[in-house]
């Protein structure tokens, strides 16, 4: 232990049986760590990957070995005994006042709330990813559709639940769905889009969120969006949920055309969908993000998009929306906005960093820059051999996704919880030869209330860092969102502006912009 | 070929079991949909053996 470590005072406290979910959880730990001298706070539920996370920064004891599944464990590291002392102590009155503000529920069991409501069409599940296929399994049983928001499903129980979702009838979407918009109704992330003609199927819950704010911003509307879970295109799955989500779409009075959204499926998931949708009758539109142009012959029936823009221009235009123009437009556009942002950069910096929450958007912006002959570093490459050595550490120009399980482990997701992205873009800010930060935020149900008041103290700081350097920073972000989201779309891009961040309405826009930038140096 | 299941999901408005957090079902609330709340617990503390045992049993 450092000298550091050892004049730390380390409190723990165990409540055994109180079971809280994650988003709970992290309100209560971003309360306890606002005490003035608290270090660092821990609160998690006791279970062995958790304890495993603890005994990493030092906290151990048999009271967190005795703990399990159910019980609360909460660690405070502070350099005063009475600093730890007074933040356990205000645990409890915490715990209460946070509880307070959602009243439980008297159901505990998936049954109990069936008896609730056997007309129930549609379970949701949002637990540990060690129980739900389980749970999911019930809910099939009982003949609901299911929508698996959890991760950390194996192929083979996924294969399991589509298998019998596809002897049942009832729609899979997950495990690790994101996104669905069904009858109007945004389920996990999704945002707040009017109802219309066309319909989307999609793997990625970011993807389907991009695209379908493009259609709705751009005045079109949304009949229903598919998730299917990140795993679905792959040979071990044999993509049942698209196939199962597009037959639904093409037979849905409602739905005039389809676009699938996705990286490419494998080989034989391919063939499979090439046979059953030559048939259909509706246009299908597809984005597999990753393509290789070399390799676009085997993609009939579907019209292909590179990017989601042109996905959504191509939706928009079939189906006869004048705003599908403005969709499409752009490259020639902020020419004086690059040329200014390079004439501030010194000689040093030359590198791009993107800090992304959507891993899709991380994709396709390696994948534009990629096709520009910009080679980019990446925890999740879109070429091999590009991968970054340590994920904690940028090479050149690099692309992270945040919401890669490495950073996530024991934590929320980048649109909940920034604090792991605003950590990430202090330390690129501090790296001499970075020019450009690249950022996208996501706005609509789920995400967080202010995700970009959660980064302000950070761009403010990374700026600063670049200031004091000489040079200039240049912070490009794109916006996924609606004016009806939760969260007042216009102020949140105000604040940005205001910051001196160059803001674009899509990933692609706001990757084009960059690439600009880099050409230009 | 579509089931009569899978059309009742988009055919008629949402009625959903909402298990896990309580965020999800607040938003499926503001949208019109009508949730039952599940406040999950895991089952048998989480022993796995314990959760095998009452499977079989319940």
């Amino acid at each position: 232990m450092s000298e550091s470590e050892s004049s730390m005072h380390a409190g723990i406290a165990v409540r055994k049986n109180q079971y809280y979910d994650s988003v709970f959880l992290m309100g209560i730990n971003n309360h306890l760590s606002e005490a003035p001298g608290v270090e660092q706070t821990a609160v998690v539920m006791g279970t062995d990957a958790n304890k495993r996370l603890l005994a990493d920064i030092g906290i151990a004891g048999p009271e967190i070995d005795s703990a399990t599944a159910n019980d609360l464990v909460v660690a405070v590291l502070s350099r005063s005994g009475n600093v730890t002392e007074g933040v356990i102590n205000s645990l409890d009155e915490a715990l209460k006042s946070m509880a307070a503000k959602s009243p439980a529920s008297d159901a505990r069991t998936l049954r109990a709330g069936f008896e609730q409501r056997p007309d129930a069409n549609l379970a949701v599940f949002s637990i540990p990813g060690d129980y739900v296929a389980d749970e999911a399994g019930k809910a099939l049983e009982a003949g609901m559709n299911v929508f698996i928001f959890s991760s950390n499903v194996s192929l083979e129980r996924e294969l399991e639940l589509k298998q019998i979702g596809q002897d049942k009838g009832l729609l899979v979407m997950g495990p690790d769905c994101g996104t669905s918009i069904l009858n109007g109704v945004g389920i996990g992330f999704a945002n707040a889009v009017r109802r219309g003609t066309i319909g989307a199927v999609g793997p990625s819950g970011t993807g389907l969120q991009e695209f379908t704010t493009q259609v709705h911003n751009a005045g079109g509307g949304i009949s229903h969006a598919i998730g299917t879970g990140s795993n679905d295109l792959s040979d071990a799955i044999g993509g049942l949920t698209t196939l199962a989500a597009i037959r639904l779409l093409e037979a849905d009075p409602d739905t005039e055309l389809i676009a699938v959204i996705a990286k490419p499926p494998e080989a034989e998931t391919l063939a499979a969908l090439h046979a059953q949708t030559k048939a259909f009758s509706k246009p299908l539109i597809g984005c597999f993000l990753g393509l290789n142009q070399s390799s676009v012959g085997g993609f009939n029936p579907f019209q292909l998009a590179r990017t989601i823009d042109e996905a959504s221009g191509m939706a928009l235009t079939a189906a006869g929306i004048a705003g599908a123009k403005e969709v499409l437009q752009d490259r020639e556009s902020g020419q004086d906005l690059a040329k200014a942002a390079v004439a501030g950069w010194s000689d040093e910096q030359r590198y791009l960093r993107g800090i992304f929450a959507g891993g899709t958007f991380c994709y396709q912006s390696q994948q534009i820059l990629r096709d520009a002959g910009i080679d980019v570093y990446s925890n999740s490459p879109i070429q091999p051999g590009l991968k970054l050595d340590h994920l904690d550490i940028s090479r050149q120009h690099t692309l992270v996704d945040m919401g890669d399980e490495h950073y996530t482990l024991g934590k929320l997701h980048p649109m909940i919880d920034a604090a792991e992205r605003a950590k990430r873009i202090l330390a690129e800010a501090a790296d001499p030869e970075v020019a450009i930060l690249l950022l996208d935020f996501i706005f609509g149900y789920n995400a967080a209330s202010d995700p970009v008041g959660d980064l302000m103290d950070s761009l403010q700081e990374a700026k600063a860092i670049r200031s004091k350097r000489g040079g200039d920073l240049t912070i490009v972000a794109s916006v996924c969102g609606t004016k009806p989201d939760p969260q007042d779309m216009d102020l949140q891009i105000e604040m940005l502006k205001e910051c001196g961040v160059l803001v674009f309405p899509s990933n692609a826009r706001a990757t084009a912009f960059c690439q600009r930038l880099l050409e230009r140096r | 070929m579509v089931n009569e299941n899978q059309e009742g999901l988009i055919d008629r408005p949402l009625v959903v079991i909402n298990v896990g957090l309580k965020d999800f079902a607040k938003n499926l609330e503001l949208q019109g949909a009508e949730v039952v709340q599940v406040d999950w617990v895991p089952p048998a503390g989480g022993d796995q053996e314990m959760i095998d045992l009452l499977d079989k049993l319940l």
